[in-house]
């Protein structure tokens, strides 16, 4: 970041933050849809942060499906649930199932690292759609809406509830990504794509460096999907199917990949589009998302933060 | 499990295998060639198996048996056309980008195949059996199967397998596909077009696609997500064989195919498993797969 500066992009997620609180006071129906952005937002900053050693994991929707999973069997099993235990039962099982997970796949790079993700993701989401008695097989498992410290709330309170949840779960985690993106553990991790001999020349275990980084990951997937079970009261096998994964990268790429905006921006431009072509051409809100990507990696690589910098850069005439 | 059993297991996964083996070894091929894990490839599966499906139940009323150059014309259709579209426009200006960028514009053509699919072909399951009903069912040790099943589709399969081996080993067009393979620089330096080389394999990787779904139309019925299923299907053998293998990708594919097929009569709510079972068990110990090349790692 480079000393205590304020960065506009800072300034950005200042404003993206503020909006998300306030917009939905005036507009009921986008409370929903702020919690929801959020809640994968949490999600795409762990892709983010994989980014930053150059690995793209294909499977992350493991964690994803871990963490609603884990909220929709307690309360399927256990009884009445609260918001705050749903996130620490989401955030401890996708923990430690990504550091089993993690433990295999830090060993192997790029196009390899890639691949057994999505092969232990299709694994799980086998399981999640096949053992019908305990999860109940395609259909997914309704998820009741929980109460908060103990307060129950009427439908249309607890939307507002799970937004500013959201929010606060999401300020948290988008400074505790800076955090560590920042922290020697950082930098250490990039290293891991700009030149990894290197940084084992310095003595450090690259492994070990991309297996923190991966468990890191693995938590906010966690977090994000037990919230988005709470936010659409329901957690099904779809939520760790391949094309959830896909749709993780496609986020973090579309808002841009080298820096944890990049979630927020990305999320907000996919669920907006979602949300609204879903309702005017339901037929094809796919098709528009398809194109939109495609139209964002051949016209602009960096993602929607790295437009502005393209923009800056042009004005200066460099390159 | 009865030994009648046991040969109808047998059957199942050799039919099933010789579809899979098309789809897969055309992605290996793919993979092998331009180094893109192309994630459309199964949305060229289900356009094949569509598409044939149209030609078919257009050209049945005229003679059942135009039912087959339908298939085939098909696949080398979507092949050709939306193969070569997505290579020359959407894949070529990504060479050498991130890796993660050719991957993700592959996921963007999934995405836009998925919707034009059910925008083109509608969400109803449409059947045709016709090729199917032409062929006679045959008896194999005493168990009764259709032969378009347990002749035709394996037939097609090893013809291909020849037919992919004799192209890319003694011909000159694959020994031109190898040597771009092998170091592309070098090859255009002495006058190959590599672009051309990129184009024509992904075409034949999609028709390979698309042939796999315009054979297992009359087999199966056709419903929205079969794409999406085929993709990691055929990525799973593709991936267990070693990206790039193609025999590799066919004693693979037989043997998840028969490992599936023994586990639907012993266990069915673990047939999808099986598949990415075996995936991960053997990427743990080989990650360049069972019969990829290992690379030493230079440090």
């Amino acid at each position: 970041m480079g000393g205590r500066r304020f960065q506009p992009i800072t300034l950005a997620a200042v404003l993206f933050f503020l909006a998300a609180a306030v917009a939905p006071l005036f507009v009921p129906s986008w409370a929903t849809l702020f919690a929801l952005i959020l809640a994968k937002s949490i999600v795409v900053l762990g892709i983010i942060l994989l980014l930053q050693a150059g690995q793209v994991s294909f499977g992350h929707a493991m964690f994803f499906a871990c963490g609603a999973y884990a909220a929709a069997f307690w309360g399927k099993y256990v009884g009445d649930g609260d918001i705050l235990l749903y996130l620490l039962l989401g955030a401890t099982s996708s923990t430690i199932f990504g550091l089993i997970v993690g433990l295999f796949v830090v060993r192997y790079r790029e196009i390899f690292f890639g691949m057994l993700n999505l092969a232990f993701s299709m694994v799980l989401w086998s399981l999640l759609e096949k053992m019908f008695r305990y999860t109940n097989g395609a259909d997914g498992i309704r998820v009741a809406r929980p109460a908060l410290l103990g307060m129950s709330f009427t439908p249309e309170i607890f939307q507002y509830v799970i937004l500013y949840v959201s929010l606060l779960t999401a300020v948290a985690a988008f400074l505790g990504v800076q955090r560590y993106l920042d922290s020697p553990l950082g930098h250490m991790l990039r290293a891991i794509k700009s030149n990894e001999t290197r940084l084992e020349y310095l003595g450090t275990s690259a492994r070990r460096v991309l297996l923190i980084g991966y468990v890191f990951s693995a938590f906010l997937g966690g977090i994000g999907g037990a919230l988005v079970a709470i936010i659409q009261q329901i957690a099904t096998p779809e939520f760790g199917f391949w094309t959830k994964s896909g749709e993780f990268v496609f986020i973090a790429i579309l808002g841009g990949g080298a820096h944890a905006f990049g979630a927020f921006a990305g999320a907000a431009v996919f669920e907006a589009v979602r949300f609204y072509a879903a309702a005017h051409l339901a037929n094809a809100w796919q098709l528009i998302l398809g194109v939109v990507l495609i139209v964002i990696i051949l016209y602009a690589p960096g993602g929607l933060i790295g437009l502005r910098q393209r923009g800056k850069r042009a004005k200066q005439g460099a390159r | 499990m009865n030994s009648t059993l046991a040969i109808l297991a047998v059957l199942d996964g050799i039919s099933y295998a010789a579809l899979v083996f098309l789809v897969s070894v055309g992605l290996s091929l793919i993979f092998g060639v331009l180094r893109v894990v192309n994630v459309a490839h199964g949305s060229f599966y289900a356009f094949g198996a569509y598409l044939a499906a149209t030609f078919s139940l257009a050209v049945a009323p005229l003679s059942p048996w135009l039912t087959y150059p339908a298939l085939l014309a098909a696949s080398i259709v979507i092949g050709v056309v939306c193969g070569g579209l997505i290579e020359r426009f959407l894949l070529r200006p990504v060479y050498g980008r991130d890796d993660v960028l050719q991957l993700l514009i592959t996921f963007a053509v999934f995405m836009i195949m998925d919707n034009l699919q059910r925008l083109i072909w509608g969400v109803q399951p449409i059947f045709a059996a016709e090729p199917l009903k032409l062929l006679p069912n045959i008896s194999v040790f005493g168990v009764t199967y259709t032969s378009y099943q347990v002749v035709l589709l394996p037939c097609v399969a090893v013809l291909t397998l020849i037919g992919l081996r004799y192209f890319l080993r003694h011909s000159l067009a694959g020994a031109v596909i190898l040597a771009v393979t092998e170091d592309r620089e070098a090859a255009t330096a002495i006058g190959i077009d590599a672009r051309r080389v990129y184009l024509v394999t992904f075409m034949i990787g999609a028709s390979l696609a698309a042939l796999g779904g315009a054979l297992a139309l009359p087999t199966t019925s056709l419903v929205p997500g079969m794409g999406a299923d085929m993709i990691v299907l055929s990525f799973a053998v593709a991936a267990t064989a070693g990206l790039g293998q193609i025999e590799g990708a066919a004693v693979t594919a037989l043997m998840i195919g028969l490992a599936r097929a023994f586990i639907i009569y012993i266990q069915p709510e673990f047939e999808v498993l099986v598949p990415y079972l075996i995936m991960v068990l053997v990427l743990l110990v080989r990650p360049f797969g069972l019969f990829g090349v290992t690379q030493l790692r230079k440090i």
